[in-house]
């Protein structure tokens, strides 16, 4: 009988409000038990403020052989991105 | 290093895809879980990746042991954080290892059953309270040169663990000269113990950046895929040289008639190891490696009704909440 | 209270590197930190208030087993991760209760510590309460196991309760908040508690130590003892 825990990705919140970020994973048997084991393994050095975790399992993730057809299309909008404008040295910071 | 020894393995694969994979790599590209790699790279980076947490896990053994017998609650204290932190670093790697398709209770059967290895330095006994110095000043210290480079290696989930693992692990070479520093201005039972430390670790030191380049020769095909980022032997002279200046700051002297600084190389010329001592620890012949198996094995089966009884429990609830649905 | 957090923090760091998982010795290494920390707090406290110069590390190495005024249930031994898991869920329902109270002392330093020590407590009792009760309603192995050790352990709870006259709070009246939260984790962890309420004394008073307590000493003071001269 395999009775290896299941795995959990986290992720932790910081303290400057930033998203949730993914920091790592850890074993657990439950939701509960995967916080705790997470804030004891990934908030050693004060971290965080909030944590997630979800089952590996139930990550939706992306297809590597669809990467060209999902980012390519938007290399080209560079328009996107502040510095595609010149502001004159003479305005103000914006 | 904390992997010495590994071998990679060879891959017979669609000539193109390799090429494609290899140009990748090439380019400072990072290859991720689900992304196509071959078959070599796959079980030669679970082998390294393993024996480095193996190595983390084996390597809380010879500090723990004196976290109860620590001199003051400080040195207690920052001891059991360090062991806890290695404690960490062995659960990044693993969970590194498996996003391979390994899992880490495979792994740990693969210790425990002797077809894996840990580094050689933990089969090394810690006899006084100066080898908490020693540890983190040169064993921490080489697996610091070791790890900071593989921070770039190409597989995502290992450099990732990296990062956080070097992070964490800067106090842990400090922490180790600090000691040092109180003991080589302590009494002369102090000082002795300093220097008897240095004189049994410094070789098993050597050893921890693994067999001359000569010998080595698993490297290149490691080098090519950037899962290994300097040969031993580069490694191993950067470390003397960054130890000497400060085995002299502590007074202390390196058990080494031919360590000599060499003007032409700008470099330190010193002994090699005793190899054939290093290829009888790795075959299990260390001065402690019975002890360390033993410990983990220990753990293992006496963890085992801890770990079924938590996923009992939980399956429970989860059958109550769906009967409750 | 600093002899209790040492003298368990020390038990605790047996652990590190023995643990069932690594999540496990993680834990279980944190909240040895964390006592080892409020073991500062209070024995630095200690020493100020005596007024002889002894600070933490004085107090902690330099005394004899017959000084020390732990709880009896402290210096248990670890024995296996069922037994230490119990004393830990006993030692932080009891402590919670405690630390509670005191963080309205009219003493602001006591006040002080109680209440940065009781967040930190706070986890350890949800942490072992969850894990006695999933180790109780877990396998039939594991239910044996978490009954023998309650059987093993709660005689040494009467004495949590007891009150003496270097006690600064009144501890009989702790003792319902302990029983209620110990019956509803017993309850669901589908174990029973002893019948019997008798119970051990002599830790806390220092008049009657268990066996164990100094062969605690004997290997924490070790190198203090052997070396009076060596700084560290």
């Amino acid at each position: 009988m395999n009775n290896e825990w299941p795995l959990y990705e986290v992720f932790i919140r910081g303290k400057h409000g930033l998203s949730h970020r993914h920091v790592g994973s850890v074993h657990a048997t439950d939701s509960q038990h995967a916080i705790q084991n997470a804030r004891d393994v990934y908030t050693r050095r004060n971290e965080g403020v909030s944590i997630w975790v979800i089952p590996s399992m139930q990550i939706v993730a992306s297809c590597p052989s669809d990467k060209d057809a999902l980012f390519e299309p938007s290399e080209d909008k560079i328009y996107r991105h502040p510095s595609f404008f010149q502001i004159p040295d003479d305005v103000e910071a914006m | 290093m904390y992997a010495q020894m590994i071998k990679s393995e060879e891959t017979y694969e669609d000539p193109k895809k390799l090429m494609a994979f290899q140009a990748r790599i090439d380019d400072g590209d990072r290859i991720e879980p689900k992304d196509w790699m071959p078959k070599g790279y796959r079980k030669t980076l679970i082998r390294q990746i393993g024996q480095h947490a193996h190595s983390e896990i084996v390597g809380q053994l010879p500090e723990g042991n004196w976290i109860t017998r620590a001199p003051s609650l400080e040195r207690k204290a920052i001891l059991l954080a360090k062991v806890q932190d290695e404690a960490g670093h062995g659960l990044y790697l693993y969970c590194a290892a498996e996003t391979l398709g390994v899992s880490r209770d495979e792994l740990t059967e693969m210790l425990l059953n002797g077809q894996m290895k840990y580094s050689s330095i933990f089969s090394y006994p810690a006899l006084t309270w100066a080898d908490m110095g020693v540890i983190g000043w040169l064993i921490d210290g080489a697996a610091i040169l070791n790890q900071v480079p593989l921070q770039r290696t190409s597989y995502g989930p290992y450099a990732r663990a990296m990062v956080r693992i070097c992070k964490e692990e800067s106090f842990h070479q400090r922490q180790g000269f600090d000691i040092m520093i109180k003991m080589v201005n302590g009494t002369a039972e102090q000082k002795h113990m300093a220097q008897d430390a240095l004189n049994r670790l410094w070789y098993p030191s050597l050893m921890m950046f693994g067999p001359p380049d000569a010998e080595s020769v698993h490297s290149e095909q490691s080098m090519r895929w950037k899962i290994k980022i300097n040969s031993n032997d580069e490694l191993r002279q950067k470390f003397v040289n960054q130890t000497v200046p400060q085995a002299e700051y502590l007074g202390l002297s390196i058990p080494d008639i031919n360590l000599n600084w060499n003007e032409r190389k700008q470099s330190y010329d010193f002994s090699q190891p005793d190899w054939s001592e290093f290829f009888d620890v790795l075959e299990g012949n260390g001065p402690a490696s019975v002890d360390r198996i033993e410990a983990r094995q220990a753990a293992w089966e006496d963890g085992a009704w801890v770990r079924e009884a938590r996923i009992a429990h939980a399956e429970k609830k989860n059958m109550a909440i769906l009967a409750a649905e | 209270m600093g002899d209790n957090t040492l003298v368990l923090g020390q038990r605790l760091s047996e652990w590190c590197g023995h643990g069932p998982a690594p999540e496990e010795d993680i834990a279980l290494a944190n909240i040895a930190l964390d006592l080892i920390g409020q073991t500062r707090l209070w024995l630095d406290l200690a020493g100020n208030r005596e007024g002889l110069g002894r600070d933490s590390d004085m107090l902690a190495y330099h005394r004899n087993p017959w000084d020390f005024k732990n709880l009896l249930l402290v210096e248990q031994p670890n024995r296996d991760f069922g037994v230490t898991m119990m004393r830990q869920f006993l030692f932080d329902t009891w402590h919670l209760e405690t630390l509670r109270i005191l963080s309205h002392h009219t003493d602001k330093d006591v006040r002080g510590i109680a209440q940065k020590s009781s967040k930190e407590v706070t986890y350890h009792r949800a942490r072992s309460t969850n894990i006695v009760i999933a180790l109780g309603d877990g396998t039939e192995k594991s239910q044996l196991r978490m009954q023998s050790a309650l059987n093993r352990l709660y005689p040494y709870v009467g004495e949590m309760f007891m009150t003496d006259k270097d006690d600064l709070i009144d501890m009989a009246a702790l003792r319902p908040r302990f029983d209620a939260h110990l019956s509803a984790t017993l309850n669901k962890a589908t174990l029973t508690k002893p019948e019997s309420e008798f119970y051990h004394k002599g830790g806390k008073t220092g008049t009657q130590h268990s066996e164990h307590l100094s062969h605690i000493l004997a290997t924490m003071q070790s190198l203090p003892r052997s070396y009076p001269e060596a700084k560290w």
